[in-house]
């Protein structure tokens, strides 16, 4: 609570030294907006911006969820098969290095213009964090743990679902609190490759009439909008493995 | 609490080694462990002490020879095992109730019905009170107590412990030893318990089998003629200390135990 306080504060203290060196030094407006006049442009359409931050929130969790689903999925099948560890697995982490913004204009015409590339492209970026981390977690159990499962007769499904997935929780949720960003990220890019709507659309026509207010009004919605996500995430995770080490004081202790 | 009848096992002419090429961990074994019969297995670490309490358990397949449970070769887990290995392994996310249920979990059994011999264990390892406490809130030597409750809270034929007490402290690896004892005493489970300790090797065994370093051989098996309840002063006894001196002459003659550098 004190850490969340002392953000603020900073965050507050650094509006005001912007505003006041936009102010001192005369920078135009087209260059450098004065956090004021952010703020102003922002109230002046609140419902219009909120509207297509919406729109950019449905990309991002459309995809960001479709790269949970997908890449436990694919987590739980490399963990369980030594031939898709040496084939997938390692083709996904070789791939992982691929810049994936690149191929985003590829999805537009494979997908056309509506939300599927915008999607396609969030998960694409998100999920490489989840299978990794995911993969990561399914594998941490101690081989003491296994053996236990073992000797109480614990078929491979049974341990997959009360041993592996309870232990791979806490690495799956570091996966998310990246990937959630990241989905972030290719909402935004599937919006600048093509799009009528969302807060990338916003940035890029709003870029194209020199309206730089407009573009850091649009920057700061999807400022809130990230914290906000990885909060959420955070919040799930206090909730879901209230027992892990990371957690630790929330436990009651009686 | 009552029992089920405890189980037999016969190890013979066992041998294990890890691949074509690999460690030979047992060179050959051959043991007949009685119902009830509580056998302390010793040895150096690596000498393939765990590896015959795993071929026992059917976690690991015999190179050759056979170990069976009830006359019933052993091919994977038989049903009513105990196990606890030396880390407690018990489950993080599970506070103490429900890691003590996870037997019955995995066996689809009825959770209701193994309460009352869940808080019977409880209270006798002095848990009581403890059973929402998460693992990560509790002592070395506590949580030791619960990965032991949980081995037996299914009421097991055989219970199978590997250095269960190899990462504590001494003050309170002699009170596990005790209540171990106390536990044992009531319901007379087989128990194969592996060890490097010599003095508590003596003290829980009804026999204690020595082994060689690796490649693992029987070395001698010793009947310890010790009444029970064993008390811990009894480690002070000059027939415990006849058995202690006999073992360190076996450790001796291997080469395990040099006086002078």
């Amino acid at each position: 609570m004190r850490g969340n306080l002392t953000a603020a504060g900073v965050l507050v203290a650094l509006f005001l030294l912007w505003e006041a060196a936009v102010r001192a030094f005369h920078v135009k407006p087209i260059v450098l907006p004065p956090p004021s006049a952010i703020f102003v442009e922002f109230f002046s359409a609140p419902v219009w911006y909120l509207r297509h931050a919406w729109y950019t929130l449905l990309m991002t969790v459309g995809g960001f969820a479709l790269a949970v689903v997908v890449g436990v999925a694919l987590a739980v099948l490399i963990v369980e098969s030594r031939l898709l560890e040496k084939s997938i697995y390692a083709l996904i982490v070789g791939l992982n290095s691929v810049p994936k913004v690149a191929v985003a204009p590829l999805f537009v015409i494979w997908l056309g213009t509506d939300a599927e590339p915008k999607i396609a492209i969030a998960f694409l970026i998100a999920v490489f964090a989840i299978v990794i981390d995911a993969v990561l977690g399914l594998k941490s159990v101690p081989p003491d743990i296994l053996d236990l499962a073992r000797s109480m007769r614990g078929g491979r499904l049974a341990t997959l679902w009360r041993i592996r997935f309870p232990c791979a929780l806490p690495s799956l949720f570091a996966g998310m609190k990246v990937a959630i960003g990241l989905a972030l990220v290719g909402a935004i890019v599937g919006e600048f490759v093509s799009s009528q709507r969302g807060l990338g659309y916003v940035i890029l026509s709003a870029q194209g009439m020199f309206d730089t207010a407009r573009v850091f009004a649009a920057i700061l919605v999807l400022a809130v909008m990230g914290v906000a996500l990885f909060w959420l995430i955070a919040l799930l995770e206090r909730l879901a493995i209230p027992w892990h080490a990371s957690q630790k004081e929330h436990v009651s202790t009686h | 609490m009552k029992a089920r009848p405890a189980a037999s096992i016969e190890v013979s002419r066992l041998r294990k080694q890890f691949g074509a090429q690999g460690v030979l961990a047992i060179e050959e074994a051959s043991l007949s462990i009685a119902p009830g019969e509580f056998v302390s297995v010793l040895g150096p670490s690596g000498c393939g002490k765990s590896t015959l309490l795993r071929c026992i358990a059917g976690l690991e397949v015999p190179s050759s020879g056979s170990v069976t449970v009830n006359g019933a070769p052993v091919d994977g887990p038989p049903e009513r095992l105990g196990m606890v290995f030396q880390r407690d392994a018990l489950l993080d996310w599970r506070n103490v109730a429900d890691n003590l249920m996870l037997p019955i979990d995995f066996r689809h059994g009825d959770r209701a019905a193994a309460q009352s011999r869940a808080a019977a264990l409880l209270a006798l390892t002095g848990l009581k009170g403890f059973e929402n406490a998460y693992p990560a809130q509790l002592s070395g030597g506590m949580r030791q107590r619960v990965a032991i409750c949980r081995a037996l809270v299914d009421d097991p034929v055989l219970l199978l412990m590997d250095e269960p007490f190899g990462a504590l402290d001494a003050l309170t690896r002699d009170q596990m030893n005790v209540e171990l004892q106390k536990m044992w005493l009531a319901e007379h489970k087989t128990v194969v318990f592996v060890t490097h300790s010599i003095s508590e090797a003596i003290f829980l065994g009804d026999r204690v089998v020595v082994f060689t370093p690796r490649p693992g051989r029987i070395a001698d098996v010793i009947q310890v003629e010790l009444p029970r309840p064993r008390r811990l002063a009894v480690r002070g006894s000059e027939r415990f200390n006849g058995y202690a001196s006999h073992i360190r002459t076996l450790f001796e003659g291997m080469g395990l135990l040099k006086e002078e550098a």
